[in-house]
C-alpha cells in the first residue's frame, strides 16, 4: 500500500482550506461570548448575598470540571427536547453557546483576579469622589483590572481555537471535519490528519509566542509600577 | 447503565494520568538538560503537541498511525490513554520546567557549596522544593484529563458517554435527562479531585517562606 503520497496530500488540503473560515469564525465567535458571557458571571458572584453567590460558585464549579463536549452534546441534542425554553439550534449556534458558556467560567475567573487586583484606595478614592456605582466601574476599576489580564485573555482564545475541533462532532463543518468525511470517503486518514495537524500548528504556535512576549511586556510595566508603589510606601 | 461507563472512564483517568506525569517529568528535565539535542528534541515535542488539540491528536493515533507505521497501538484503550498522556505530559513537562527554575538561586549555590554532585543537587535540594510547586497545577490538570477522557467515546470506547449516546438513541425524548446525569456523573468524579487540588494548594503554601 502506498503509504504516504504528495497527490493526496495537495488534494485533500484544497477540500480541507475550506473549512478553515468556519473554524476560524467558529473561534471568534465563541471567544467573543466567552468575553461578554465572563463578566455576567464575575458580576453575579459580586451580589452581597451569601446563598446566592454560593450558588453561582458552584454552578460554574459544575461547568467547569465537566466535559465541553457532554455540554456540546447537552445543547445539540438535548436542548430541544426540555419543556418549555427548548428549541433546536443548528449545529454552529449550538457550539458557540457549548463551548462559548464552558470558557465564560475560566473568563470570568480571570476578570475576578483582575478586579481583585485592584488596589483598595482605587475603590475609597471612588468612593470620596462620590462616584455612581456606574462611574466607579467603567472610570476607575476595569481601566485597571482589564489591562493585566490580556495575555491570560490571550492564552484562553489559542486554547478554545484548540478546543473547536470538538464541534465537528455535532457536524460543524470545521477542519476536522472536511478531514475526517474527506478520509471516510477516500479511505485515507493520514494526510488529511496530518494537514489538520499543520494547520493549527502553525496558527497556534506564533500566537503563542506572541502572547508570550506580550507577558512579558505587561509584567514588566506592571513590576514597574508596583516597584514604584512600594518605594513610595517605604518613604511614606 | 451509565455506571457500566465508570470502569474505562476512570482507568483511563488513571492511566492516563500516571503516563502523563511520567511523561511530564521526563520531558521538563530533559529540557533542562546539558545536551543539545535532547533538549531541542523534548522541546519539538512539547511544541507539536501543545500546538495541535487533543482531538486531532487522538484522531491522528486512532486513524493516521497505523496506516503510516503499519502497526495498532494495541486496543483502543492505549489510543485513548497515550493520546491523553502525551497532550497532558507535554502541558505539564512546562510546569516542572517552571517550577524547577523557580527554585531560588541560593538553593543550587547552597548545595554547590556543600560540595553536592549535580544530581545529589537535583534530587536532594532543588526537586523537592520543585515538586512542591507543581502540585496545584497537577490537581488542575488532573481535572483537564478527566474531562478529557470523555474522548474516547469517539474512537470507539464504552465509557460513559457513549452509554450516554446509546440511551439518547433509543429514547430521544430522554435526552435532556440522560446528559444531565452524564455531566453529574463526571461532576461526581471530579469532586475528589476538587477537593485534592485545594488541599494542594495549601500543601504548596505551608512552610514556604514569604517573599
Amino acid at each position: 500500500m502506498n503509504i504516504w503520497s504528495w497527490d493526496v496530500f495537495a488534494d485533500a488540503f484544497l477540500v480541507i482550506v475550506q473549512g478553515l473560515g468556519i473554524t476560524l469564525g467558529l473561534t471568534i465567535a465563541c471567544y467573543l461570548f466567552a468575553l461578554i458571557f465572563g463578566f455576567f458571571w464575575t458580576f453575579l458572584r459580586r451580589i452581597p448575598f451569601k446563598p446566592l453567590h454560593w450558588v453561582i460558585t458552584w454552578i460554574m464549579e459544575f461547568i467547569r470540571s465537566t466535559p465541553p463536549l457532554v455540554q456540546l452534546f447537552f445543547i445539540f441534542y438535548a436542548w430541544p427536547m426540555v419543556p418549555v425554553v427548548g428549541m433546536t439550534l443548528d449545529p454552529f449556534t449550538s457550539a458557540i453557546l457549548g463551548l462559548g458558556i464552558h470558557f465564560s467560567t475560566y473568563i470570568g475567573e480571570v476578570y475576578r483576579s483582575g478586579i481583585d487586583g485592584v488596589d483598595k484606595g482605587q475603590w475609597e478614592a471612588a468612593r470620596a469622589l462620590n462616584f455612581s456605582t456606574r462611574q466607579k466601574w467603567t472610570k476607575i476599576i476595569l481601566p485597571q483590572a482589564i489591562p493585566p489580564t490580556i495575555p491570560m485573555l490571550g492564552n484562553y482564545l489559542i486554547i478554545m481555537f484548540k478546543e473547536v475541533p470538538l464541534a465537528s462532532t455535532i457536524g460543524v463543518a470545521g477542519i476536522l471535519h472536511m478531514a475526517n468525511s474527506y478520509g471516510a470517503q477516500y479511505w485515507t486518514y493520514l494526510e488529511p490528519l496530518t494537514i489538520v495537524a499543520i494547520l493549527f500548528l502553525v496558527m497556534s504556535y506564533p500566537s503563542a509566542l506572541l502572547i508570550n512576549k506580550l507577558e512579558k511586556k505587561m509584567n514588566r510595566r506592571f513590576d514597574k509600577k508596583e516597584a514604584l508603589n512600594s518605594s513610595k510606601g517605604a518613604t511614606a | 447503565m451509565l455506571a457500566q461507563g465508570l470502569t474505562i472512564t476512570i482507568s483511563v483517568l488513571i492511566a492516563s494520568a500516571f503516563f502523563g506525569y511520567l511523561f511530564a517529568f521526563i520531558a521538563g528535565l530533559c529540557r533542562l538538560s546539558k545536551n543539545v539535542i535532547l533538549r531541542k528534541f523534548t522541546g519539538f515535542y512539547v511544541e507539536i503537541f501543545r500546538g495541535t488539540s487533543l482531538i486531532v491528536q487522538l484522531f491522528w493515533l486512532y486513524y493516521a498511525v497505523p496506516m503510516l507505521f503499519g502497526i495498532e497501538l494495541g486496543s483502543n484503550w492505549w489510543v485513548g490513554v497515550i493520546a491523553i498522556a502525551l497532550n497532558y505530559g507535554a502541558y505539564m513537562s512546562e510546569i516542572v520546567r517552571g517550577s524547577i527554575l523557580a527554585v531560588a538561586k541560593g538553593q543550587t549555590e547552597a548545595a554547590t557549596a556543600l560540595n553536592m554532585s549535580r544530581f545529589q543537587r537535583m534530587r536532594l535540594v532543588i526537586f523537592p522544593q520543585a515538586v512542591r510547586m507543581m502540585l496545584p497545577e497537577f490537581g488542575n490538570y488532573l481535572i483537564q484529563m478527566l474531562k478529557a477522557t470523555s474522548l474516547v467515546s469517539l474512537i470507539g470506547m464504552h465509557d460513559i458517554l457513549y452509554y450516554g449516546d446509546i440511551l439518547r438513541s433509543s429514547n430521544l425524548s430522554q435526552a435532556p435527562t440522560v446528559y444531565l446525569l452524564v455531566l453529574v456523573f463526571y461532576f461526581i468524579l471530579a469532586l475528589p479531585l476538587i477537593f485534592l487540588t485545594r488541599k494542594m494548594e495549601d500543601i504548596s503554601k505551608k512552610g514556604v517562606a514569604s517573599q
